[in-house]
């Protein structure tokens, strides 16, 4: 994704081709369209297979970057994609939506002068083009070893443990509390960003390993842990991700027409309610849309919005530009499509009418203070700037916490004061004995490439105990 | 897939029972618990209370009014069709102790809800009356099995064809008049478990109501099923479904029960110009 105010070089990285700001701001087609063939092999021709490559330190999970880089710019398209599963289950979905500025490509000797390898971009080629060209050939089939694992959670976690201890020879089930698997890949991240169709094909490629999918097991209600251990389970892995809304705690903040964007991103996307009413899940339609939060989901949930038709989408954040949370690529497409920030911008009451729905919002305007523990500057109310602004839809999206629906149901398993899961942080292991954790549920919100880095460690300690029963 | 294995038709063909085969949660399920169903891919997640549970036949019931597209559908599935998606036990079960003379008040399809909570309460030993209530007689439900489930049954309905002739409220303050009630158990329509809350409020007995709010997934995740109970924001899902009726703001209930009310009644009527078409 070259981005405007890029370095400038004698050999540029090759952009992607994406749909145009304004037909995508209205439709829920794929931003990005991908490379050709052509493209991948220029792009994958920049590489300076270093000997000692930094990218690779910089991905969570350590893929092969020179190595499946370097099969692409010798056309073996199936050497390429061979080489990525070896270390990540989930091409397609990291080439979409790791954020590789900070990882992999941030760490480029290219970059260091110019742009960098397009890394990401490579990636999803490789993986499109095996899914849509592609032999279909799996990896070869381990012997097995007779130990069975669960899998709770079948979020970017839990599919890369389910990936990996399937190529290690383990029987491995995965158990989804939703009636669909992939966690925050099929309710969180909308279509346009990450197709369905992409996940699920990752999800089919793991069942054709011969890992079982199991949906609508809430683990901690259908079934406890301590009965997975009794129908036969020999570890369990818990990746159950950040499921918890956090709302503002701000007077009406019941009315009708304010959604977590958890609620309003799971209708969108896994109930598919923006094809409403084909589909029988509704969503509700606002003309004047405020988005409170910074982040990548308040960016998926403002695009989401300007989707389905709004007339204005607002996302009002505290903090100024520089403070946003959000991918810088995010912020970009949502500014192309239309989105306004209202930064330095606080809400402090909802508005509502008779009928008890949201008619506006009362905002003071913020100006930036001393840094505070975090090393950011802390934004500052500016006395009697209060004003109201029209909004019928707000969506906060201001952060998820630990969801307590299986810890509660686990009281030998220790969790920290916010109420996430202790793990060994190389290990994965949790305070009960035969149980790893990972991701969200460990870390707190963060992203889906270090949930998958996660889910690699854990899968490395629960096959040594296996194994050798440490 | 989760088959249907009995059907049948209650209160003049509005309300239907079904049976259906879910081993893992009829084993688990406990009175006050939920499912959340879906039918097919493109269905929406609907929370329905458990009715029955039979562990050994791994079977568990519903008994829902058909209301709008989704329940539209429900109706129109057969013994040996399945639903797509079922999910649970979900949500707090009640909490069942001895407490000594209890009262459960059911109106509409909270009768249905209400049946494994009465018998539940009976059967840790407390001395169970139940009122039970309908506009009519032809649409009062399940009127032999709370007898079976309680000590005394009550029946009152709107129009008197039946029974005592007026609102469960009319028999409920007569119980509580004679004296010594220690619970209230309410749950039907919102405006009934209102009006029962602030009768015994009156009276100072506790009471306890079922809720059921709009929700999606049913596990704490989305926060659509927020109401507010003693001035705090719960989650109905998890942190209930059963609360303090004395605490429950019910008008913000109604309000937030009626978010999707224009969709609902265009698709449910789109559903059934389309399917009586065919």
């Amino acid at each position: 994704m070259a981005e405007k105010g890029a370095k400038k070089t004698k050999n540029p990285r090759v952009a992607m081709p994406e749909q145009d700001p304004k037909v995508r701001a209205r439709n829920f087609l794929e931003v990005p369209t991908g490379y050709t063939v052509k493209m991948a092999q220029e792009e994958a021709a920049r590489c300076l297979q270093c000997r000692k490559p930094a990218c690779v330190q910089g991905c969570p999970v350590g893929v092969d970057i020179p190595g499946f880089i370097d099969l692409i710019s010798q056309g073996d398209m199936t050497g390429a994609i061979r080489n990525l599963w070896t270390k990540n289950a989930l091409p397609a979905v990291c080439g979409r939506v790791c954020p590789q500025e900070i990882q992999c490509e941030g760490k480029c000797i290219v970059g260091k002068k110019g742009e960098p390898v397009a890394i990401g971009n490579l990636e999803r080629f490789a993986a499109d083009y095996e899914r849509e060209n592609g032999t279909g050939e799996l990896p070869p089939i381990v012997e097995k070893t007779g130990k069975k694992v669960a899998v709770v959670g079948s979020g970017p976690s839990g599919l890369t443990v389910a990936g990996d201890l399937i190529q290690m020879g383990h029987d491995v089930t995965i158990m989804e509390a939703f009636h669909k698997a992939g966690g925050v890949l099929v309710y969180g991240i909308p279509e346009f960003r990450l197709p369905k169709d992409i996940v699920a094909q990752e999800v089919n490629f793991l069942e054709r390993l011969g890992v079982k999918v199991e949906c609508n097991q809430v683990v901690g209600r259908t079934v406890s842990i301590d009965e997975l251990f009794e129908e036969g389970y020999d570890a369990v892995y818990v990746g159950v991700g950040a499921g918890l809304p956090r709302f503002m705690n701000l007077p009406g903040e019941n009315l009708v027409g304010i959604l977590s964007a958890n609620e309003y991103l799971t209708r969108a996307n896994l109930m598919k309610a923006y094809k409403f009413p084909e589909v029988d899940t509704p969503i509700p339609l606002g003309k004047n849309v405020v988005v409170l939060g910074a982040g990548n989901v308040a960016m998926d949930s403002a695009r989401t919005a300007m989707r389905l038709g709004a007339d204005s989408v607002k996302i009002v954040y505290r903090r100024s530009k520089e403070e946003m949370p959000a991918r810088k690529a995010e912020i970009h497409h949502a500014e192309e499509e239309g989105i306004e920030l209202f930064l330095l911008t606080n809400p402090t009451k909802y508005l509502g009418n008779e009928k008890g729905r949201l008619t506006g919002m009362e905002c003071l305007r913020m100006e930036l203070g001393e840094p505070d523990d975090s090393g950011r500057r802390s934004p500052v109310a500016i006395k009697g700037s209060e004003f109201e602004m029209d909004c019928d839809l707000c969506i906060v999206a201001v952060g998820s916490g630990a969801n307590p629906l299986l810890t509660s149901e686990t009281p030998d398993m220790k969790l920290n004061k916010w109420g996430n899961v202790v793990a060994d942080p190389k290990t994965g292991k949790t305070t009960k004995p035969g149980v790893w954790a990972g991701g969200d549920i460990v870390t707190g919100a963060a992203t889906v490439i270090l949930a998958m880095g996660a889910g690699r460690d854990a899968s490395n300690s629960i096959n040594d105990y296996l194994t050798y029963g440490w | 897939m989760f088959k249907i294995v009995r059907r049948e038709e209650m209160s003049e063909g509005t309300v239907i029972l079904n049976e259906i085969e879910a081993p893992r949660i009829a084993k688990k399920a406990l009175p006050g618990q939920f499912v959340i169903l879906k039918s097919g891919e493109d269905g929406e997640r609907i929370p329905l209370t458990m009715a029955d549970t039979d562990p050994e036949k791994g079977t568990i019931t519903i008994i829902y009014m058909v209301v709008g597209k989704s329940t539209a559908i429900f109706k129109d599935l057969n013994v040996g069709d399945s639903f797509l998606d079922v999910i649970g036990p979900l949500g707090k079960p009640t909490h069942l102790e001895k407490v000594g003379k209890v009262v459960c008040v059911g109106g509409g399809t909270g009768v249905a809800v209400l049946h494994p909570i009465t018998r539940g309460l009976k059967d840790v030993g407390n001395d169970v009356t139940c009122i039970i209530g309908a506009r009519n007689k032809g649409l009062l439900m399940l009127e032999e099995q709370m007898k079976n489930a309680s000590h005394d049954l009550r029946v009152c309905t709107d129009d008197g064809s039946y029974g005592h002739h007026g609102f469960v409220t009319d028999v409920l303050k007569e119980v509580l008049e004679e004296g010594d009630i220690k619970l209230v158990v309410g749950i039907g329509p919102v405006p009934m478990m209102k009006a029962v809350s602030n009768l015994t409020k009156e009276y100072g007995v506790e009471t306890m109501v079922s809720l059921n709010p709009i929700m999606v997934d049913g596990t704490g995740m989305c926060g659509g099923c927020r109401v507010t109970v003693g001035g705090e924001t719960k989650f109905a899902c998890v942190d209930g479904p059963e609360f303090d009726g004395h605490l429950v703001d019910f008008d913000e209930l109604t309000l937030r029960l009626q978010a999707y009310l224009e969709d609902e009644k265009k698709c449910h009527s789109d559903y059934c110009t389309i399917r009586d078409a065919k």
